[in-house]
């Protein structure tokens, strides 16, 4: 299981708290799923509402640990503001670093993302920067403090899967002792056992599970597909082959030509 | 005294931002803030005075993925 910044975490799978029909699904998929950590994130409160006292009841009913995070962020200042306010909001100080610089497809923006994560770790942040599968953005990543890396399956909500199969298998080689989390493009259970079976440590996901027509079934089957992905991994799968090769004997075949 | 509020005129009577929060009935609620987009500690806010124009950011938790 993954450890984080020294803490051991109990399951492969994190999720989301957006978009849920309903605050009792989101508790039921949670229950289902087995999640260990759920993400979080501040938005505006008018005077005298409600929400984030209601929302924060929820969230703490659930027993997960807390990964608030700073998405919409388009800038390193705005970044830092607001994980400041979500250290002090949820009193923890792990941070899903988002530094968006691409509007269309919410790629991070690589030169925010390091200047940011920098700037967090040295206030005593645990950063969980979203990144790409860059060997190199990840190499300054790591440089400027950060002990886990989340690069994206795929461009936020879109369910498009690993996209670079080839990119997030070059990242686990490069970084073998980084706990590596995919974050986000996940829409089928099939591609977190993907993930898994390629030797990430982690998935996040979110909106493949809250906008599925019955979201709790939806986390219990990609709490599944997670630790047979992970199993599969473990089990040293065998390499592919162009040739075909029998898998029954060929001696001992009665003639009958 | 003339204010931004989370995007929004807004008058407020005191003179700093916990004055702020008793006015809008925020001052025991769950909630972080800011002003001109640096963070302001729930310890600093009876020592952080307002000014005509100052942008107050006041959040709390929200659904995140």
């Amino acid at each position: 299981m993954p450890v984080f910044y020294g803490t051991d975490i109990a399951s492969r799978l994190m999720l989301g708290t957006a978009q849920y029909p309903s605050p009792a699904v989101l508790a039921e998929a949670f229950r289902r799923s087995g999640a260990g950590i759920a993400t979080v994130s501040v938005r505006r409160e008018a005077g005298g509402g409600q929400q984030g006292q209601d929302f924060w009841s929820l969230i703490d009913s659930l027993g997960v640990t807390l990964l608030p995070n700073t998405a919409g962020c388009h800038s390193v200042r705005e970044a830092v503001t607001t994980a400041q306010m979500a250290r002090e909001l949820f009193g923890t100080n792990w941070i899903k670093l988002e530094v968006i610089g691409h509007a269309d497809t919410l790629q991070p923006d690589p030169f925010g993302l390091v200047e940011a994560a920098r700037i967090l770790t040295g206030e005593g942040f645990h950063v969980f920067p979203y990144c790409t599968e860059d060997l190199v953005l990840c190499d300054r990543l790591v440089t400027a403090g950060c002990q886990v890396l989340m690069p994206w399956g795929a461009p936020i909500g879109t369910g498009l899967g690993l996209n670079n199969i080839y990119g997030l298998r070059s990242l686990r080689a490069h970084f073998p002792d980084v706990p590596l989390v995919i974050d986000a493009g996940l829409g089928l259970p099939s591609q977190a056992a993907q993930a898994m079976e390629l030797g990430f440590d982690a998935v996040l996901l979110n909106t493949a599970v809250a906008r599925a027509g019955d979201p709790a079934a939806m986390a219990e089957a990609f709490a599944g597909a997670v630790a047979a992905g992970a199993l599969a991994h473990g089990a040293d799968p065998m390499p592919p082959r162009d040739m075909a090769a029998p898998s029954t004997p060929v001696l001992g075949k009665a003639f009958l030509a | 005294m003339n204010i931004t509020l989370n995007g929004e005129p807004h008058e407020v009577t005191g003179p700093t931002l916990a004055d702020l929060l008793v006015e809008t009935g925020q001052s025991g609620a769950k909630v972080a803030t800011a002003v001109n987009e640096v963070f302001v500690p729930a310890t600093q806010r009876a020592g952080t005075p307002l000014a005509p124009g100052d942008r107050v950011e006041v959040v709390a938790p929200r659904q995140g993925g």
